[in-house]
């Protein structure tokens, strides 16, 4: 990997601050590797998705996992080049604390020419007692020509 | 689907802080319940497509099957998440998206729901979700 911390910092930095939806939920990005990502999603009452309980909506961890996963697949290319998730599946292990920050950490383990793929964890007081887990597949464009339309229909048919 | 199923669904959105945060709605047509995402600058992902945020479309998706399992007569209790599996098919644009639920089979404890979204066109749905979710039955149920 020849990409400058700097240059991976200066990507995370793009993705968050130029995401209406990252700056809405105050998601922001804590560390970027080689090819690992690690976010922190504040608790906010915004985001509750229990109000008998003050536990944090599902949904909620869903984008901040996506979001983390998107970082991690930048963080390994090196560059910022348009992505499109292809699928992401979520498994729920316990409810969020509440009021505690929720953290993710996506490690996008292997990339091809076209695909990459991602494992990431939620969790808010230890990563090893985590909320909830995904897995990730994101298509990758060719860096230079304009995001086609339909990104994911376009390059993932035969 | 009864006036009262109707009522049930409004006042368990309406006390969702997350559903109030997306501006997410639904409407009842007889037994076809149909939740609504209204466009909004805040729901954004990626500027420079510009697209809504993958995570906000899952998140969709899961509110419409927990809705959907919400009208359904005799649970006792808020269903819950296991597992979600979310598939992105187009880039979801900056209008107005909908979504439906099916659920594909109701056990005692689980129950497994499909969800499709779409925008222009029914026909051309931008997002599905395929889960598990924890149900508790009442006990007359």
């Amino acid at each position: 990997m020849t990409t400058s911390l700097e240059t991976l910092r200066a990507v995370a930095d793009r993705m968050s601050n130029e995401c209406p939806q990252a700056l809405a939920l105050g998601m922001v990005t804590v560390a970027l590797e080689a090819d690992v990502a690690l976010l922190k999603l504040p608790y906010s009452l915004d985001i509750v998705g229990d109000p008998d309980t003050g536990v944090i909506a599902g949904g909620v961890v869903t984008t901040l996992l996506d979001h983390a996963s998107g970082q991690a697949v930048m963080a390994a290319l090196g560059e910022p080049r348009p992505i499109a998730t292809l699928d992401l599946r979520i498994d729920y292990m316990r409810a969020a604390e509440p009021g505690l920050d929720v953290h993710a950490r996506a490690h996008c383990y292997r990339i091809t020419r076209s695909v990459a793929f991602v494992r990431a964890t939620a969790y808010d007081r230890d990563p090893d007692d985590p909320v909830a887990t995904a897995q990730a597949a994101f298509m990758i464009n060719t860096a230079g020509l304009p995001p086609p339309v339909d990104p994911v229909v376009d390059e993932a048919r035969p | 689907m009864s006036a009262e199923a109707a009522e049930r669904l409004r006042t368990t959105l309406a006390r969702i802080p997350y559903a109030r945060f997306l501006g997410v709605r639904a409407e009842l047509a007889g037994d076809e319940m149909t939740v609504i995402l209204p466009f909004s600058p805040h729901l954004i992902g990626n500027t420079s497509l510009p697209a809504i945020h993958g995570g906000v479309l899952g998140a969709l998706l899961e509110m419409t099957a927990l809705a959907q399992l919400s009208i359904t007569q005799g649970l006792a209790r808020q269903p819950k998440p296991i597992d979600v599996t979310v598939g992105y098919l187009r880039s979801g644009r900056p209008v107005d998206t909908f979504a439906r639920a099916e659920i594909k089979r109701l056990g005692r404890r689980v129950a497994n729901v499909y969800v499709e979204a779409w925008q222009e066109a029914r026909s051309r749905p931008i997002a599905n979700l395929h889960g598990h979710f924890h149900v508790t039955p009442s006990e007359q149920g």
